[in-house]
């Protein structure tokens, strides 16, 4: 574990001092304020005198544009750029202006009002009516002591899914930032994400600071309103308490192949199950590998292979009434391929994605006081397949296994009551555009006892929304 | 040790599959139509690699690790921009992390910038279905709109790899020259088509329509990327009754089934037109594009 604890540290080692520059001294003395009143009075004076400048050209383009219009052939769309200044290149109309408000006669016309650079905002709205046979809220799964947020199945009834806000832009031309705040229907606010990340460090590197979802898993990393089941799997449920999302830096290194090859390590807080936050505040580390490419026009796949270590003190987890408290560490390793069929690439008519994830758990330690070492297993495997443009239906099958430990644990969370829990889901979706979708899933769970359910949800998108991820 | 092993193994699956550096100027296309054009002005100078087909509708393309792997080694990105690759290629930016292809460095090129657009909107509600803020981004339809931005990137490229200026700008006078006869031609056999009143399938001809002077009488979807109901195919038949048009046009990429509707319930010809490079079989470069794009046009009218 030293080797991961050194590279945890080195992450946060390089993610400060890609930080450094950016902090800035906020200490203002009257002196500093003289010095800035006299240089607002020039920039007015300058302002005034840039505005007379800017009327002269304005009618200097006018007179020009007139001449233009009188010039052009009837057949003629082509356009009248300037020609640009230092042009040694004789072109025909170019502008070698990178900016796409100076080149673009489309564009010149756009609003450069302060909000212009307002960050994006994206609004993310759920709605479910479910129902249980059984009371979801009391769902072990044995063998397995779940995080808090893992011991539901859902919520009876109509419910308010989390609402998410979402901000992101490009801070500067190094980096982007974005924050997503949700609001759970029992009120306040959590951080859901919130991390800048770098855009343009040389060979390929990625750093990503702040509270993010770690990229273990292909499921972790994407949004819960992303996903096409409802409901987190019940390998993500037992061992990750639905998603990981924790807090610190994300080194990621992407190779310069044809074929898609990606590294990453994270160094972790430690703050969300399975971890807990340690003396030397580095609760949890991961490795991962991605790869990924096309076989075809019509085929496309990325396959995952990660390895996640978590240190646990006192951990408290509630199952039904009982408490557990573990100390010890939590090896995780998870093996994830997905892939996808659109017939000639493109998606819009027809289109299948298969995936499957495969997780592996070693914990040792302490569990309630008795020494434990238990091995876990999981899986789960989904195929969602469009079959005209906006209806997609979808199957999937998940299961985690225990290994029992010794007889000390009869009757506890952890004894396995020599049960494999499982489940079984479909789900039919209709999606009223890219922004606007509505579903319905059945899922008959066997985890503990024989619990079906039925779920209509709703899940749109106000605003500005972010382009997919594969 | 076997860390050495592991690290071994990786150099050398690293160096088989590396991107061979020959070319000076490796450039990441999203469309078929930019890729061309890439290989008209860069020649051998640059590697062109095309992000979609022109059987790819170009709003949704799939973000694939494919895509990113490209977008990671590329020298330049050429896109048309005006929103069109909105859905993945900011996902694919942000992935790559490649500082010489992010918005606003020399790398990032979108055409649509000194194109001028047409079908600004008003005002935005996506209500009114698929529009765009910055207008109707497919501005390949027209032959003239190429001018400007070949210009555009052979100033580009003369910037990234300034040791091959005089062959970009050789290249570069030569299509133009040789584009500007090109489309000559092609108002001369297109000439038949002045007025001609049609209906499209999607509204993303009117850069065609504009250039041809092709009159759109009626779109077979209510608003754009909103598929058609019996209720507005009814008042299609209704309007297509009242204005007798010619033809319905659409591109490859496109779902056949509502022209074929409108040439079954009205006689209306299905004329599908190739959109972009590799659209059709004639289409295999620009030229290519505009011959087939005339062709079937006049035909349709023949028919």
């Amino acid at each position: 574990m030293k080797l991961k604890r050194t590279l945890g540290v080195c992450a946060f080692g390089v993610a400060l001092r890609v930080l450094s520059p950016v902090q800035a001294q906020a200490v203002v003395t009257d002196e500093d304020l003289a010095q800035i009143r006299q240089s607002i009075k020039q920039l007015e004076a300058q302002h005034a005198e840039d505005k007379k400048h800017i009327k002269e050209l304005e009618q200097r383009l006018k007179n020009s544009d007139s001449k233009a219009l009188a010039s052009q052939t009837p057949t003629s769309e082509s356009p009248t750029v300037p020609p640009p200044p230092k042009s040694d290149f004789p072109t025909t109309t170019a502008s070698t202006s990178y900016s796409p408000a100076v080149s673009a006669p489309a564009q010149s016309s756009a609003p450069a009002s302060a909000g212009a650079f307002n960050p994006a905002i994206g609004v993310t709205m759920m709605g479910t009516y479910a129902h249980f046979s059984h009371n979801p809220d009391k769902a072990p799964v044995p063998g397995f002591a779940l995080g808090n947020e893992a011991n539901s199945l859902g919520t009876q009834g109509f419910s308010l899914g989390e609402s998410e806000v979402s901000l992101s832009a490009n801070i500067d031309q190094a980096l982007y930032g974005q924050l997503i705040l949700s609001y759970p229907r029992e009120g306040g606010v959590n951080v859901e994400e919130g991390f800048i990340q770098t855009t343009s460090l040389p060979l390929g590197f990625t750093v990503k600071a702040g509270r993010f979802f770690s990229g273990i898993g292909y499921l972790n990393e994407q949004h819960q309103h992303a996903w096409d089941f409802l409901d987190a799997p019940l390998p993500y449920r037992a061992m990750l308490n639905n998603q990981l999302g924790d807090e610190g830096v994300q080194i990621r290194w992407t190779a310069p192949t044809e074929t898609f090859l990606q590294f990453g390590m994270e160094g972790l807080r430690g703050d969300k199950f399975p971890a807990t936050p340690t003396n030397d505040g580095l609760g949890a580390q991961s490795v991962f590998v991605k790869a990924g490419g096309d076989v075809n026009e019509s085929n496309s796949w990325l396959a995952s292979l990660a390895y996640y270590h978590a240190d646990a003190q006192d951990r408290q987890t509630t199952n039904d009434t009982t408490i557990d408290t573990f100390t010890g560490s939590s090896d995780l390793g998870i093996a994830g391929l997905v892939w996808k069929w659109a017939p000639n690439g493109n998606p819009v008519q027809r289109n299948l994605k298969l995936q499957s994830e495969f997780f592996f758990r070693h914990e040792n330690g302490t569990f309630d006081d008795l020494a434990y070492h238990g091995d876990q297993t999981g899986f789960y495997g989904q195929a969602v397949y469009q079959f005209m443009p906006r209806w997609s239906i979808g199957a999937r099958y998940d299961q985690v296994s225990a290994d029992d430990g010794p007889s000390d644990f009869t009757g506890m969370t952890l004894d396995n009551l020599d049960h494999t829990p499982r489940r079984y889901s479909g789900v039919l979706m209709y999606d009223t555009s890219e922004f606007g979708r509505f579903r319905i899933q059945y899922n008959y769970d066997d985890s503990a006892q024989a619990n079906q359910g039925v779920m209509f949800n709703y899940t749109v998108s106000l605003g500005a929304h972010g382009a997919h991820q594969y | 040790m076997n860390k050495f092993l592991i690290c071994a193994a990786l150099a050398s699956v690293l160096s088989l599959t590396a991107i061979p550096a020959r070319a000076a100027v490796n450039v990441f296309a999203c469309e078929p139509e930019w890729g061309a054009l890439a290989t008209e002005i860069g020649g051998d100078s640059v590697s062109v690699y095309v992000a979609s087909t022109g059987r790819q509708d170009p709003h949704q393309i799939q973000a694939r690790p494919s895509l990113i792997a490209r977008a990671r080694s590329a020298d330049l990105v050429f896109c048309t921009g005006a929103e069109l690759e909105v859905g993945w290629m900011p996902v694919i930016l942000r992935q790559a992390a490649n500082g010489k292809i992010q918005p606003g460095s020399p790398g990032y090129l979108e055409a649509a910038s000194v194109v001028s657009m047409k079908e600004i909107p008003q005002h935005l509600d996506r209500a009114e279905g698929d529009v765009h803020a910055a207008g109707n981004p497919h501005i390949q339809t027209n032959p003239h709109n190429f001018l400007p931005v070949a210009d555009l990137l052979a100033v580009r490229l003369a910037e990234i790899d300034p040791a091959n200026a005089a062959v970009y700008k050789t290249h570069h006078d030569a299509f133009i020259t040789k584009w500007k006869a090109a489309i000559q031609k092609w108002e001369t056999e297109a000439a038949p088509l002045k007025g001609v009143p049609i209906a499209v399938q999607h509204k993303n001809w009117i850069y065609l329509l504009d250039w041809l002077q092709l009159k759109e009488v009626v779109a077979l979807e209510p608003k754009p990327g909103v598929p058609p109901s019996s209720g507005y195919l009814a008042e299609v038949l209704a309007k297509v009754k009242a204005t007798p048009v010619k033809m319905t046009i659409r591109a490859t990429y496109e779902d056949e089934r509502p022209s074929q509707w409108l040439q079954q319930n009205a006689g209306v010809p299905a004329v599908e037109l190739p959109f972009t490079v590799g659209g059709s079989d004639k289409a295999k470069d620009l030229f290519g594009l505009f011959d087939d794009t005339v062709d079937q046009l006049v035909k349709g009218v023949r028919q």
